[in-house]
């Protein structure tokens, strides 16, 4: 038996008998609870249907009075290479970070689970960088990566790379923010997929064993399975936030050099407040939006089979 | 015989490439960190020099400076330093979110376990949605309506926009947590003649402090380390830790010590926090999606 369950999220409880049949007196009861909840998040639906209207304006800070027009900034963005650009960016930062952090993280959760002298004594600092926010972790690896006296260019020197130019060359910008990604959000994989380790039921590996299963057979088509609610759940969250990331690329070059990492999120900031362009702005994080919510609906609901496929 | 021997050499190689594995990830992520922390003991002519040192005299300098608000300049003199502000502005900012987050969630998130209602998954789902949407999908319009009605560069107005961060975790965390309590409980309790609200306060909520002290610090820890909304939504009156931070790296180099006192101060009681709650974490980090 384990002591950790996976809780499904919709109607799961639902489906069963009702939890608790309500009575009758108490069926406004929820709504009456939830209320101030719903009132001061519900609130923000409101700026979101702002963003909608805002979009199909012409609206500029410089420019008072503005006009509707409808799908223009759609169509405009659409076939700008700008915006092309972007989503070049965005997915490549996203496909990236994601491929490397779920394979470290998960390498990184089997090396703990060994339980190991080294495991023992590295496992409570397993969190560290996920706790440091991202802004001031980028600017810790900004001082790092210094030209005149950054401790990893020292490094890089003994392989003659002194002046390696990290986020200032085009050529390696996406390199850099990505290693500041990675390290602080492989903890994140690491910390789920070790909590399914922790959970595994016994009887599958005693049963591998008497049938003498190989420890590739058996990782294979025995933890692996096992795991792959973990990882899918650790996949979901690691992937939607690398498609919004702001605050590593902004803290590290606001996007530059010139364009080179201008994602959605980026782009969308340095339109609407430093070219004063909101409706541009607006229009590039609709588009992120619809894209984050399309990916998410489909991989919840991936994720969801994949559970109901091993329970 | 020989095959024992064989095995056992495999064991040593297994032990020590393990052990070794752990040593190279661990430096990687731990590296930074420990670097941060000591650049913050050293003098501006130890941060600047080259080669880096390793080995230096420690400071106390650095921190002085940032608690004292006053920079020693050689023959310049003193000149204010604004970092404390920014932590004073963030923890206020980011309690007040979480307490508020937490008497308004709880509930709800009793609300979203116990009762069965229409359209409870929607509201679930609405509120999960904003863990998950591009924040300046809200933030930009929020900035017109707070320039609107004088929410700009206030408490007020922050408080009520970190709830987009603070009160889904509360509800989504909360309510795997009340899934937890079994129902009958409650119902023994209320046959004893006690009315629903009176069993929810006896029962259902001493069973699930902890999980309300784990999901406020959580909550607490991404409200604390937000830059985007502040970064947009506030200035001078209410600049958190990260917009002070950020100030000071476009700042010449002479600042970097008390940069990085500054840094170690905003991160050393949160990374305290964590190595003691990381197990509860878990289930928080998913949003309730994984329980331990």
């Amino acid at each position: 038996m384990s002591d950790t369950s996976l809780a499904l999220q919709p109607d799961e409880t639902s489906q069963e008998a009702p939890l608790n049949p309500i009575p009758r007196k108490e069926k406004w009861a929820p709504f009456l609870i939830l209320g101030p909840a719903l009132l001061a998040v519900g609130v923000v639906m409101i700026p979101f249907f702002i963003s909608v209207y805002y979009s199909m304006t012409n609206y500029k800070f410089t420019r008072p009075n503005f006009n509707f027009v409808g799908l223009k900034n759609y169509i405009n963005i659409l076939t700008s290479d700008t915006f092309w650009h972007s989503v070049k960016v965005t997915f490549t930062y996203a496909a990236i970070a994601v491929s490397i952090e779920t394979l470290l993280g998960i390498i990184t959760a089997f090396l703990l689970n060994t339980e190991r002298l080294m495991a023992k004594i590295f496992k409570p600092f397993l969190l560290l960088p996920l706790m440091i926010a991202p802004l001031i972790t980028t600017l810790i690896w900004r001082l790092m990566m210094s030209p005149e006296f950054g401790v990893l260019n020292y490094f890089l020197s003994f392989f003659g790379l002194r002046d390696f130019p990290w986020a200032t060359s085009p050529d390696t910008a996406m390199f850099t923010v990505l290693l500041v990604e990675i390290w602080t959000f492989t903890p994140f994989v690491a910390l789920l997929v070790l909590a399914g380790l922790k959970s595994l039921p016994k009887e599958p590996f005693e049963a591998a064993q008497v049938d003498g299963a190989g420890q590739w057979f058996t990782f294979k088509n025995v933890t692996l399975p096992l795991l792959t609610p973990y990882i899918a759940i650790a996949v979901v969250f690691r992937l939607i936030d690398s498609l919004r990331q702001f605050d590593i690329i902004f803290g590290m070059s606001k996007g530059g050099p010139g364009d080179t990492l201008m994602n959605f999120q980026v782009f969308a900031y340095t339109t609407t407040f430093t070219y004063g362009n909101p409706a541009k702005g607006l229009t590039y994080i609709i588009i992120n939006w619809i894209i984050i919510y399309v990916i998410s609906t489909y991989l919840v609901k991936y994720w969801q089979k994949v559970q109901s496929r091993i329970s | 015989m020989e095959n024992n021997q064989v095995q056992e050499k495999k064991n040593w190689l297994s032990i020590i490439g393990t052990n070794l594995a752990l040593i190279i990830i661990f430096a990687f992520f731990l590296f930074p960190i420990i670097w941060m922390v000591g650049m913050s003991f050293k003098t501006i002519d130890d941060i600047l020099a080259w080669p880096p040192k390793f080995f230096f005299t420690p400071t106390l300098a650095n921190f002085k400076a940032i608690i004292t608000s006053q920079m020693e300049l050689r023959g310049v003199g003193s000149i204010p330093i604004d970092f404390m502000q920014g932590f004073w502005h963030t923890l206020i900012i980011s309690a007040t979110a979480v307490i508020v987050s937490v008497i308004l969630g709880v509930p709800a998130s009793y609300a979203l376990s116990r009762f069965n209602f229409k359209g409870r998954e929607d509201i679930a789902f609405t509120f999960l949605s904003f863990r998950f949407g591009p924040e300046l999908l809200v933030i930009i319009p929020i900035y017109f309506i707070f320039q609107k009605i004088n929410l700009m560069d206030t408490y007020a107005g922050l408080i009520w926009v970190y709830q987009l961060i603070t009160l889904p975790m509360i509800i989504w965390i909360m309510r795997s947590y009340v899934d937890d309590v079994p129902v009958d409980f409650e119902d023994a309790c209320v046959i004893d003649g006690y009315p629903r609200w009176r069993a929810v306060f006896k029962i259902v909520l001493p069973i699930i402090r902890p999980g309300i002290a784990a999901s406020a610090l959580l909550a607490f820890i991404y409200a604390w380390n937000n830059f985007l909304f502040a970064l947009v939504l506030g200035s001078s009156k209410t600049s958190t830790l990260t917009i002070s931070a950020m100030k000071f790296i476009s700042a010449e180099a002479l600042r970097y010590g008390i940069m990085s006192a500054g840094i170690v101060i905003s991160f050393l009681p949160i990374l305290a926090f964590s190595v003691f709650a990381q197990r509860y974490f878990v289930r928080g980090l998913s949003m309730g999606a994984i329980k331990r």
